[in-house]
């Protein structure tokens, strides 16, 4: 190991620098080295709660979004164990939810999905939930699909850290778990939302969807349709 | 798996489905020509054998709807070495599930009472008529299954490359391009 | 905006002003209103919106989070069932049942005239004297089908919970075996008095030298985290007593309220001193709501002994005062960093660590965070210094400790021990006979077999938080599992999707045992899931949900062979009741009307 600066780590072999308080996968990331993930977005605190990003850092499991990188860290991540958890919960995301790809506009362009076809998830595996979650059509210029939501909160962070708004929050708890939004009538249109909110542009999935321009790109041309998620640089997706 | 000394046998049926998987299994044009010298297909709509005998694959498009598309999946289980999920409605309930946050009672009233325009409208009990299931699953859910092919439908090349995997005693992969859900 | 006629105001205005209209009491408040209109009210949350400056989703999303509130009108009777396995044992269902029928409403539902609600809940810490159920929130125990019928009687006449019979709400302490600090006496200030005169860092280095170890379970200890607290800088410290006493099975938290609090209170101020905090909370479970005036009440009697408050025992520099803080039904608040949350008036969630409270704790400063036996304990210490206390128990684990004993013994209740006491010691002393397992430290914890009962009570052996549940040879440890599975599966924050979506799944799985459904594609399902959520899980809430399945797999396997009914895979669900809906609806019943559930495969 060189014991010159910058301090690093090594990610699958491969020698990672990385800079005063960064965490794995930001420097991972910086380094143009692909984790999986979900809940985390380069822009944003990291969130710790999907967990997709879990790798062995040291031999010992851990989110890779919150963990400090160590100088001298031996970190596994593209390994069989870890994918094959990855795709669990990818899984369990899966069934939690609604995911009905071929009606979403977000199909082609979605995280979720992207990150499933990365690590070859050919089935739900589990059983559904079918949860009934209704949609929010109330906003002329918005829609709300929750049946697509994971819960990754980044619309949450986004509209109050940014926006300074506070449109979106979490409600319920466990299984229960789901997205509210800031009116009494629990409807967006009675929100102060806009279009220019950084909160409708950071939904990894098809819950945020601004209306009438559903597949314009054609299948084929879509973000994940060129290139798999491992080397698209985040976060240029089109139509997020 | 081993190479085969004779053709597998290979069944294939669609569920609650629309036949859109059968379509694009078609899609694999003049490779069907390959796929006949090593397969020969039992109970398939190519073939109109109307029921399942010893097969070594089973290939199943659409979920579960009603009481009849759980006695063929049966039926396939049964007598199929290897059961493959074909496309969104067998993989995850697809279209058909989609009815799956409404009660059956509001569906078939909606469908057979309330409708607008329906004169004495009433809910169909002929025995010969499947009766339908209270949510609609996808096949996993009720027995095992080996493979999935997802996509709505898969490409050909996507169903092509599962099977020749599989003939060849690989572990069917699809890889970027050919694993799509929609 | 604040709506002059908002028919709220008139509850609200008082309970803000008693909080100062302070958002970090957000939890409080609406347990307040919710005290004083039965839920909370859709407008209630427009006043409270305006008055703390809150959007109004966060105060939904907080009230959302917990059980015991309600943003929808509940009976004006809420009668929730405890629901740990030990109630279970002693038939908690029937009387739910026999109450639910009584009064014609449906267990998770409120009655039409919205007289009553019936549920369950998660146990409520009366192990050794249930089945226990809450009546708006205010503990009834030793119930029997006598007392059910009263009960019923009592909701149907109307007549509201303080006019109900005194002997309904008596709560047992139950302490069977003494020793320190249950035996000693204790006389206000004489800890404080002890350390003015030896002075906070000696103090300190008696805690230190006492090897006092953290009573919550992990073991922490808590002369180096009152050290780590007082070493980090920050505007201003605080202590912080967990009395979320929420594992199933434990209760001696309880009882040390009940009948210790001043003992508990003092070490709270032994810490404040060291560590240099001025504000202390005491967060006490919404289960022990009927506590708390007992507890402010012991609060103001150590103010009028300035014992706290400004210029403590007449030292000019030495101010410190204690405020309760309740809870409202989650379990997972129990976890220190949730627990901070909550003390913040938010959903309680696990904040990810490092850093940790005794640097970034409540309002992300300096927090020491300990469990109520252990605050009690160190008034013992300042009291005999450390030697004295590192002399008892063992090397590893010094000083004694409480166990909250429970179901099949003769003599449940709280035992106390010098660490190093063996199982079969303690299972002697309470009268447990024909022993098939011990479930040690609550669900959460480990589930000793026979060959087992030599081990002991220690951090290197047995570790525990104080919970010791009792299993007889007539008990199904299947059925144990799959209650404590429940009971992860309800208490889950949903924070992290392995411990959010696992923990049902494997709920879905473990009924499906039950069943008679299952299949050794099933088990092996079961493990899978067991080894996902030990690993990625965001806390131990998520880690330790599958402990109970898999020490009861590992160590009573036969209970989950003969779960195994099927060869093959069958589905969870019953294919013959899925069709009855449609059979309804057609009015058909000829054989095609029906699917065998249970198929022969190839």
């Amino acid at each position: 190991m060189s014991k010159a600066n910058p301090p690093s780590f090594t990610l699958d072999g491969k020698t990672i620098p990385f800079g005063e308080g960064q965490t794995i996968i930001q420097a991972a990331m910086d380094a143009g080295v692909y984790i999986p993930h979900l809940c985390f977005n380069p822009e944003f605190k990291p969130h710790g709660s999907c967990k997709l990003c879990t790798v062995k850092a040291d031999g010992r499991q851990t989110a890779s979004c919150t963990q400090q990188a160590k100088d001298g860290m031996v970190v596994e991540s593209d390994i069989k164990e870890i994918n094959d958890e990855r795709r669990a919960l990818l899984q369990m995301l899966f069934v939690e939810g609604n995911h009905f790809c071929p009606s979403c506009e977000k199909s082609g362009n979605c995280q979720l999905q992207a990150t499933a076809y990365e690590l070859d998830m050919m089935s739900p595996h589990f059983d559904h939930f079918f949860p009934d979650r209704p949609l929010d059509a109330s906003h002329p210029d918005y829609l709300l699909d929750f049946n697509r939501c994971i819960l990754c909160s980044l619309c949450v962070r986004a509209s109050r850290d940014v926006d300074g708004k506070n449109v979106f929050a979490l409600s319920g708890r466990g299984i229960k778990s789901h997205l509210i939004v800031n009116a009494k009538s629990g409807h967006l249109a009675d929100t102060d939302f806009s279009g220019d909110d950084k909160a409708a542009h950071v939904c990894p999935v098809g819950v945020i969807l601004k209306k009438r321009v559903g597949f314009a790109t054609p299948i084929g041309q879509r973000s994940f349709d060129e290139q798999p998620i491992s080397a698209t640089p985040h976060p240029v997706v089109k139509g997020a | 798996m081993t190479a085969p000394i004779k053709k597998l046998k290979v069944a294939t049926t669609s569920l609650a489905g629309c036949f859109g998987c059968h379509m694009s299994f078609l899609d694999i044009d003049e490779r069907l020509l390959d796929l006949v010298q090593l397969v020969e297909f039992d109970r398939s709509p190519l073939t109109d054998i109307k029921t399942c005998g010893p097969c070594d694959i089973g290939i199943i498009e659409g979920g579960l709807c009603n009481a009849e598309n759980v006695h063929v999946l049966r039926e396939f289980r049964a007598n199929c070495t290897i059961l493959i999920a074909m496309g969104a409605c067998s993989v995850n309930g697809g279209l058909p599930a989609q009815r799956n946050h409404l009660s059956l009672p509001v569906i078939l009233e909606e469908v057979y009472h309330a409708q607008h325009g329906l004169v004495d409208g009433f809910i169909p009990n002929d025995p010969e008529l499947p009766l339908p299931l209270d949510k609609v699953h996808p096949i996993h859910e009720v027995v095992k299954v080996d493979y999935f092919i997802p996509g709505c439908p898969p490409s050909g090349d996507a169903i092509w490359k599962v099977l020749t995997d599989l003939l060849a005693g690989r572990q069917p992969e699809l890889g970027h391009g050919l694993i799509h859900y929609d | 905006m604040v709506n002059q006629t908002n028919p709220h105001a008139a509850y609200l205005d008082p309970i803000l002003a008693r909080h100062r209209h302070n958002p970090a009491d957000l939890l409080q408040i609406l347990i307040a209103a919710q005290e004083a209109h039965g839920h909370i009210h859709t407008d209630a949350i427009d006043h409270l919106s305006a008055a703390l400056d809150l959007p109004r989703a966060k105060i939904e999303g907080v009230a959302g989070f917990y059980s015991f509130l309600h943003l929808k009108p509940q009976g004006q009777y809420r009668v929730l069932f405890s629901d740990n396995i030990t109630d279970r044992m002693l038939g908690n269902m029937e009387l739910m049942n026999s109450l639910c029928s009584q009064l014609w409403v449906e267990a998770g539902k409120v009655s039409e005239d919205g007289l009553v609600s019936i549920n369950t809940t998660s146990c409520t810490g009366m192990c050794d004297q249930g089945p226990a159920l809450l009546v708006n929130n205010i503990a009834i125990n030793r119930l029997t089908q006598e007392r059910i019928n009263a009960i019923a009687e009592l909701i149907r006449e109307r007549v509201p919970v303080s006019a109900w019979p005194a002997e309904f709400f008596a709560i047992e302490d139950n302490i069977r075996r003494r020793d320190i600090l249950l035996d000693g006496h204790f006389q206000s200030g004489s800890a404080l008095a002890a350390l003015l005169q030896r002075g906070s860092d000696a103090t300190l280095n008696e805690i230190k030298a006492s090897k006092l170890r953290g009573r919550g379970g992990a073991g922490f200890s808590t002369g180096m985290k009152w050290e780590f607290c007082r070493n980090a800088t920050g505007d201003a410290h605080y202590v912080v007593c967990n009395a979320d006493e929420g594992e199933p099975g434990t209760f001696k938290d309880r009882v040390l309220l009940n009948g210790y609090a001043d003992r508990v209170f003092e070490g709270m101020t032994l810490c404040a001193r060291i560590i240099g905090a001025k504000q202390g909370f005491l967060y006490l479970r919404g289960e022990y709501r009927y506590l708390l005036e007992h507890l402010k009440a012991v609060l103001q009697h150590r103010r009028q002994q300035n014992l706290l408050g400004k210029g403590i025992l007449g030292q000019a520099d030495f101010d410190f005062d204690i405020e309760i803080h309740l809870g409202a039904g989650a379990y997972v608040c129990g976890e220190e960093s949730a627990l901070i949350e909550s003390l913040e008036g938010k959903r309680g969630t696990p904040r990810n660590r490092p850093p940790f409270p005794v640097t970034h704790g409540y309002l992300n400063q300096p927090t020491v965070v300990n469990n109520v036996e252990t605050f009690a304990a160190t008034t013992l210490i300042a009291e005999n210094g450390g030697a004295w206390y590192a002399g008892i128990g063992t090397e590893t684990s010094s000083g004694t400790k409480i166990l909250s004993v429970s179901g099949d013994c003769e003599r449940p209740g709280l035992y106390e021990y010098p660490f190093g006491v063996t199982i079969a010691q303690v299972l002697a002393d309470c009268g447990a006979h024909n022993t098939q397992a011990v479930q040690v430290s609550g669900a959460s914890g480990v589930c000793l077999a026979p060959n087992e009962f030599q081990r002991r009570i220690a951090f290197d052996d047995i570790p525990t938080a104080g919970a010791f549940m009792v299993f007889d040879k007539t008990r199904d440890m299947f059925e144990v599992a799959r209650n404590f599975i429940h009971f992860f599966a309800h208490e889950s924050c949903g924070f992290c999707t392995p411990c959010r979506v696992g923990t049902s799944l494997l709920c879905n799985m473990m009924d499906k045992l039950a069943g008679g459904h299952g299949s050794p594609y099933d088990f092996a399902e079961i493990e899978k899931l067991n080894v996902l959520l030990q690993s990625t899980s965001h806390c131990g809430l998520g880690h330790s949900a599958c402990n109970p399945v898999l020490d009861t797999i590992a160590k009573f396997r036969p209970a989950y062979d003969k779960r195994l009914a099927q060869k093959d895979f069958i589905p969870a669900f019953d294919l013959d009741r899925a069709l009855s809906q449609a059979r309804q609806m057609t009015g058909r019943d000829d054989t095609g009307a029906h699917l065998e559930r249970n198929h022969e495969q190839s």
